[in-house]
């Protein structure tokens, strides 16, 4: 699953070559590894508002070098970008030319973060339009930034200030390694619920989760990330997957539950699985999915069928009997993995966009019932992913795969991983029924 | 409670066994997990002993969470075991994700090895020694060992001890172009030279086993197995290797009409007598298999299920060498002591699990402890010991279909047994009882009570 070209562009003669030709030339991207330092270099707050001088004060208590003006040449780790007053479209300018004559700053691996109030709760046409073009400009930037640096959001909605638990743990993640490939995207901060982590390094400390399809891939890399962060873990997957999953799960000391999710009985099952080993569940990570690709003319009854159902019904069904169990009520966080299909749509598969524009459609509708709970549920929507699926993809569809995002890479595994662990934490309770593109930024779906 | 099987008592008015003997704990079954069971010389071709006996461990140790943990003792065993898998079990624990500290035996006695394990490490818990334990076997008969001659072999030992030269060539002027043919093991037993087949079938005849009710039992096998594959039964008791889900043998399609095809393979001298065919004989047969056990307390601080407590065993062994007795008839003997000793009757278990070494050795079973005049004479009984109630035996499959891997047989029954009955007993609200019994080479046999927890 090795990018070759990537490779190839990043020294000596293949550099020079890319270079002259106006190759993309596909940063490494800066990746979390715990004990690593949150971001190198000072963090430049940007502009006039109450919530960026309370942002500054909270950003001084985790030690970081804080800068309310920029000093010129000075390197920068990140710009935070207060917009959440901008009233009128021409308020955008001020703060956003201020901050763009630090961008030449901006270090490698650097990040550029927006913090806004929604324009479906503005108050006036105006101020709708100003907190709406914050959302083409952002994702405008995110494509012009290089060297691994990436351009996302926060939005909050009214009563949620930036130095809410969520809002820190949005802002945590964008700034951290963790969100290397998730560019050009925004949280919606919804609530004010959640706390910070005891211990950053361990965020998910004491957690019993579920990761489904987790013999290989993706659900691999969740289960290692869950497992790196804390979390006590239960894999499932297909029982003809069984050995490989219990590789991972002799690796991430978990326990390998072999199972077909599509059975009726597979919620039950996962529910007296976890009761019985830990009393409870408090995170359910959709993992698995299949892809049975075919022009919709070509479609027969069996393929559509087995997505639908493994990819959404499957879900649907779980994440019912979840609800109803008394096992699953203290913060419950549930997590799914949908894909840029189900937003862009892809030729020849009618039926797996379907399934995954259905998993968003569950999400939506399914935070209500999380949030009763004090709980939550949010999708990823993964972009081009290395995986085994995707190397097996023809070379030039993957190539065109791989660059056609604002990384010009395709993301790793543990990319998707690092999201869902930070959906499925305490910083992260405040958000709900959302969908977070993994994908660098990836040009289809915009 | 008479043990004629003329008792009416049913198990609805018998009583729970686990208790056992004042002052010894419960030894119970958390579960079992065993790899996919491969015909000779197909999918697991290649693999040794210690690598399925590994991944039967490393499966295991995934369903339960066992990773670094220090299990009281692992026994397990093979019937065909190279000279440098001496310390076999010992290596699979060493190659496995559980505590390197975990210390480990093996055992061998033919094909009940994988059922003694169980009786003897559930007895150390049941007398305090350990806490827990793992029983396994394992059994490969593409990747047999092959010997040397005896005339080769007495010339390498002497040439080791030589000191000169004129000495060394003195000893190799001794070899034969015969001595250096080697030697493939073979299922013959050593004191008559017939092969288990063979002696079956002799014993298949004096019974008089019919063709078609072998060929019947062999179906049902096939035919119960595969639906417990396709309820999946086999979900949390089997992991997968090599490519192979399912055991290799399993024909989910065969027929009474394609048994009834075959040409018979043993007894071919008994002429129009002889029955036993490929279809309803088990196949040479490569696979592992593993059981947890624990003490109650260990299962509960673990947070472990408790399927099945093992409630005591029996064994027997016969003398076939005088014809007295059939090869594979020990377990006609061990059942009704067993039985005996815990006052039940045939009536009073749930599951039978008769191990299907051939269809024959199942009926011939049957059929003596339904004689009359051999349960008088021979067993010492006033009657007949009585009938198997044949909708209680061997519900989900057995060897005809799975396979036979010596020694991994074991582990298969016990811990699919303590399944079936935990489902049983949770659904009526009252202890499931079952039988397993596992003949042996060398007239031997073993037989076991499980109880539903």
């Amino acid at each position: 699953m090795t990018d070759k070209y990537a490779q190839l562009v990043h020294h000596g003669v293949g550099r020079n070559v890319a270079k002259k030709l106006g190759l993309p030339q596909p940063a490494v991207l800066r990746r979390y590894q715990p004990g690593q330092p949150l971001i190198t270099g000072p963090v430049l707050v940007q502009g006039n508002t109450v919530e960026a001088d309370n942002l500054a004060a909270e950003l001084l208590s985790w030690d970081l070098d804080v800068r309310r003006h920029a000093v010129p040449r000075e390197k920068l780790g990140a710009i935070i970008l207060a917009l959440d007053e901008v009233a009128s479209p021409g308020d955008l300018e001020k703060p956003i030319l201020t901050a763009a004559a630090s961008l030449r700053d901006l270090a490698p691996g650097g990040r550029v973060v927006t913090v806004s109030r929604p324009a479906a709760e503005a108050d006036s046409p105006a101020a709708a339009a100003a907190r709406q073009g914050i959302d083409g400009f952002l994702r405008s930037l995110a494509k012009e930034l290089r060297g691994g640096a990436t351009g996302n959001g926060i939005v909050l909605r009214e009563g949620v200030q930036a130095t809410s638990a969520s809002s820190l743990g949005a802002l945590r993640f964008f700034l951290s390694g963790r969100s290397a490939f998730v560019d050009g995207q925004f949280i919606t901060v919804s609530s004010t619920s959640g706390g910070p982590a005891r211990d950053f390094d361990q965020p998910l400390d004491g957690k019993i989760a579920v990761v489904t399809g987790a013999a290989r891939g993706i659900g691999a890399a969740i289960a290692r990330t869950l497992h790196r962060d804390g979390a006590t873990l239960i894999l499932v997957d297909v029982p003809a997957a069984g050995d490989q999953l219990a590789t991972v799960a002799n690796e991430v000391r978990g326990t390998a539950l072999q199972l077909d999710i599509s059975r009726d009985d597979a919620g039950p099952r996962i529910i007296e699985h976890a009761a019985q080993r830990h009393g409870r569940l408090d995170i359910m990570v959709h993992n698995a999915g299949i892809t049975r690709d075919k022009l919709l003319a070509n479609m027969d009854h069996s393929k559509w069928n087995s997505v639908i159902s493994i990819n959404i019904t499957a879900q649907l069904r779980i994440n019912e009997a979840l609800l109803a169990s008394e096992h699953f009520r203290e913060s419950p966080r549930i997590v799914s993995v949908a894909s840029t299909s189900g937003i862009a749509g892809n030729r020849g598969q009618t039926n797996y966009a379907a399934s995954k524009a259905g998993v968003m459609g569950m999400v939506r509708a399914s935070a209500p019932l999380l949030a009763s709970h004090g709980g939550s549920i949010n999708a990823v929507a993964p972009g081009f992913i290395e995986t085994e699926m995707t190397a097996r993809i023809p070379f030039a569809v993957r190539e065109i795969g791989r660059r056609l995002n604002s990384l010009q890479q395709g993301g790793q595994p543990t990319d998707v991983a690092e999201t869902i662990a930070f959906l499925a934490s305490d910083a992260a309770a405040g958000i709900n029924g959302e969908v977070l593109r993994v994908c660098g930024q990836n040009m289809v779906g915009a | 409670m008479s043990i004629d099987g003329q008792s009416t008592a049913g198990p609805e008015e018998a009583g729970s066994l686990t208790a056992g003997i004042p002052g010894l704990r419960r030894a119970v079954i958390v579960g079992g997990n065993r790899i996919p069971f491969a015909r000779a010389g197909g999918a697991y071709a290649k693999s040794a002993n210690l690598d399925m006996l590994t991944a039967a461990l490393d499966g295991l140790i995934a369903r339960f969470g066992l990773q670094d943990e220090r299990i009281g003792e692992v026994a397990a065993g093979a019937v065909l075991k190279h000279s440098r898998d001496f310390n076999l079990t010992r290596e699979a624990v060493l190659g496995s994700a559980l505590s390197a500290e975990t210390p480990a035996y093996d055992l061998q006695q033919a094909c009940a090895t994988g059922l003694e394990t169980v009786v003897g490490l559930a007895n150390k818990i049941k007398l305090g020694q350990i806490d827990s334990a793992v029983a396994g076997g394992v059994d490969s008969a593409s990747d047999a060992p092959v010997v040397v001659s005896e005339g080769l072999r007495e010339v390498i030992l002497d040439l080791s001890r030589a000191k000169t030269l004129p000495q060394r060539l003195q000893i190799l002027s001794r070899l034969r172009p015969k001595d250096l043919a080697p030697l493939a093991p073979g299922t013959a037993e050593p004191r008559t030279g017939l092969s288990m087949g063979e002696h079956q079938a002799l014993t298949t005849a004096q019974w008089k086993i019919s063709r078609e009710a072998q060929d019947e039992l062999a179906y049902n096998s096939h035919r119960n197995l595969a639906a417990a594959y396709d309820s999946g039964f086999f979900d949390d008791l089997l992991t997968p290797y090599r490519g192979l889900s399912r055991d290799g043998n399993l024909r989910a399609d065969t027929s009474l009409e394609k048994l009834a095809t075959l040409k018979p393979v043993f007894g071919k001298n008994l002429g129009a007598d002889a029955t036993m065919t490929a279809g309803n004989s088990t196949p040479l047969t490569d696979g592992a298999s593993t059981v947890l056990l624990a003490s109650e307390a260990w299962a509960d601080a673990h947070d472990l299920p408790k399927l099945a407590a093992v409630v005591d065993a029996e064994a027997a062994a016969v003398d076939f060498v005088h014809g007295k007795d059939g090869l594979l008839m020990a377990p006609v003997f061990a059942v009704p002591r067993l039985l005996a000793r815990q006052g039940l009757t045939l009536a009073d278990i749930d599951f039978f699990e008769i191990h299907e070494a051939f269809a024959a050795t199942v009926l011939s079973t049957l059929a003596a402890w339904e004689d009359e005049e051999f349960c008088r004479t021979r067993l010492g009984l006033e009657g007949a010991f009585g009938s198997v109630d044949r909708s209680r035996l061997n519900v989900n499959g057995s060897s005809l279909a799975a396979g036979h891997p010596f020694a991994a047989t074991g582990g298969r029954i016990v811990a699919s047994l303590a399944k079936q009955l935990h489902a049983k007993g949770s659904a009526t609200g009252r202890p499931a009882r079952g039988l397993v019994s596992v003949c042996a080479a060398g007239g031997q046999g073993v037989v076991a009570i499980l109880e539903s927890l």
